[in-house]
């Protein structure tokens, strides 16, 4: 059984396809291939192993920046959120980080950690990260009163707070956050490819764009789109998993 | 205008000397510049009911934290058992106004939460909790979220949750306000039941007239804010009757329309 979620995803997609179709046919510009065509070449290089080499070298830095925005954003989130003084001294950097025009710290990232997989996995953190912490201390400083009040008055200890209240209570916030930073650490990702050096699919993008392959250009765009749009949906598994009664948001009256 | 005065039956005063299982003594405490209670004592004795009345906004929620040791008074202190409160203790469990649920939490582990808190193993609260879910009425929703129950259902979860924990002192903000009439009654006659055979300290807080005099041993009026304790009146006589035949006894019918005279003042 389909789920009504579910279909209304699938009819949307569906929709969308038939709009990129139609605008191809019109065609709106010369270098927008239709929907088909970028099919074609989609499905032609997954078929002859060019997608899945990009792939690994694009998911290197991807995975790595994501990963590790993950884990030290909520760690720092967590930290800044509990602590007023972390939270005076921290909070700014990241609010300039999130604000910062990406393309023009590149060349500094790369006078500084050269062209290889480090500068790629900062860009990514750089995308990914600030998102994530000022969503998780913003969370975490927003935790109803009562929820602690209810802790404290049945004898829980700091860390049972912490674990049992605080962080189940940031929850969806906290996965909103992470949601948004892996979406832009994916055009981390990819701007770093496009800006440092071309490799994976970024390669593929400039490549097929200086041949005018334009069905391959917007396949790869297509299959990092398709990526994100999977990986948002484990997320959202995830979260449903690990916190069932959070769905409906939260009861107060 | 505070004026004192103590109502009582000569052949219950065994009864008031016995000791006091909390004492509040001469607490006041400011929220900023808002003064919510000023120089308030008041003792519960041990084993009785004690409703707090009064006008809304006056503090009452305020003195059940401050006995709960989840506020600082701003002068004063309170004792429970003879023994300074300094914060939250296993001795006193609270039943919150607004329930206080956590709602990624089933109605088992919210109420199981101050168990688990206290270290019991996992088998052994839920068996606690099963039975405390079965006394307030909840059996089968023991796998329910939060938001899958109604509000009167969400506040006996609150309260199966304060009763499992097995505390001396029992806190209750409310907690009748959101079920309905016949579940009303019969909490109140349930509640009369629990005074009567465990040995625990009841501080009720309640707005309905009616509901103090029928479940206390103690009730105390509050004036409006700042709030100090107006008048103290121990029903007595109709304890003993049943629980069918209060409502139709004169003593709590005069005590009824008593306390509704004083009050009205403040309403007026
Ligand atoms: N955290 C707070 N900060 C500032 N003022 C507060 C705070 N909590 C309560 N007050 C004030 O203290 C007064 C007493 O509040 P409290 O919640 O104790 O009243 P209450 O008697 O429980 O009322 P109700 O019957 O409506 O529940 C109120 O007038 C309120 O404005
Ligand atoms: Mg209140």
């Amino acid at each position: 059984m389909i789920s009504r979620a579910n279909l209304l995803k699938v009819l949307s997609a569906f929709l969308l396809c038939g709009a990129w179709e139609i605008a191809g046919r019109i065609p709106v510009s010369y270098a927008f291939p239709t929907f088909l065509d970028s099919m074609r070449a989609f499905f032609e290089m997954i078929g002859n192993g060019v997608m899945l080499a990009a792939y690994k070298e694009t998911l290197r830095p991807l995975v790595i920046g994501i990963v590790i925005s993950a884990v030290l954003g909520i760690g720092l989130g967590l930290w800044v959120g509990l602590n007023n003084f972390f939270d005076w001294l921290f909070s700014p950097i990241f609010i300039v980080m999130q604000a910062a025009p990406l393309a023009a710290l590149i060349p500094l990232l790369v006078l500084a950690y050269g062209i290889g997989l480090t500068s790629k996995v900062l860009v990514v953190c750089i995308m990914a990260m600030p998102v994530i912490v000022l969503n998780t201390s913003g969370a975490v400083r927003n935790t109803p009163e009562s929820f602690k009040e209810m802790g404290k008055s049945f004898l829980a200890s700091r860390t049972s707070v912490l674990l049992r209240i605080v962080i189940p209570a940031a929850s969806p916030v906290i996965f909103a956050g992470l949601r948004l930073g892996v979406s832009a650490g994916f055009i981390g990702a990819i701007l770093a490819e496009l800006k440092i050096t071309p490799t994976g699919v970024g390669d593929i993008i400039t490549y097929s764009r200086s041949i005018a392959d334009y069905p391959s250009m917007y396949a790869a765009i297509f299959s990092i789109i398709l990526l994100a749009v999977l990986f948002l949906n484990l997320l959202e598994k995830i979260e449903t998993i690990l916190f069932k009664g959070n769905q409906r948001g939260y009861v107060s009256d | 205008m505070a004026m004192s005065q103590i109502k009582e039956d000569s052949n219950q005063t065994e009864v008031v000397k016995s000791e006091s299982a909390v004492s509040v003594k001469n607490i006041t405490k400011n929220y900023g510049d808002i003064e919510a209670l000023r120089d308030m004592s008041l003792e519960f004795p041990r084993g009785q009911l004690t409703s707090l009345l009064g006008p809304s906004g006056c503090g009452k929620t305020t003195l059940l934290k401050i006995i709960a040791g989840l506020l600082e008074p701003s002068s004063g202190y309170v004792e429970v058992n003879g023994k300074s409160v300094t914060g939250p203790g296993p001795d006193r469990a609270f039943v919150f106004q607004d329930f206080a649920l956590l709602p990624w939490a089933t109605v088992l582990n919210n109420v199981a939460f101050g168990l688990e808190m206290r270290g019991v193993a996992k088998s052994e609260r839920e068996s606690i909790a099963e039975k405390y879910i079965g006394d307030v009425g909840l059996a089968g929703f023991e796998n329910s979220y939060p938001h899958e129950l109604s509000g009167g259902m969400r506040q006996r979860v609150g309260l199966a949750r304060a009763l499992s924990v097995d505390s001396d002192v029992l806190l209750m903000d409310e907690p009748f306000s959101a079920v309905d009439e016949q579940t009303r009654r019969k909490f109140q006659e349930d509640l009369l039941s629990l005074v009567q055979n465990e040995n625990k300290t009841f501080l009720f807080v309640t707005h309905s007239i009616e509901e103090a005099v029928y479940v206390s041993d103690q009730i105390a009026i509050l004036l409006p804010r700042p709030s100090r304790v107006s008048e103290i009146i121990r029903p007595s006589s109709f304890r003993g009757k049943g629980v069918d035949n209060i409502r139709r006894d004169p003593e709590y019918l005069d005590i009824v329309d008593d306390i509704w005279s004083s009050l009205r003042t403040y309403v007026e």
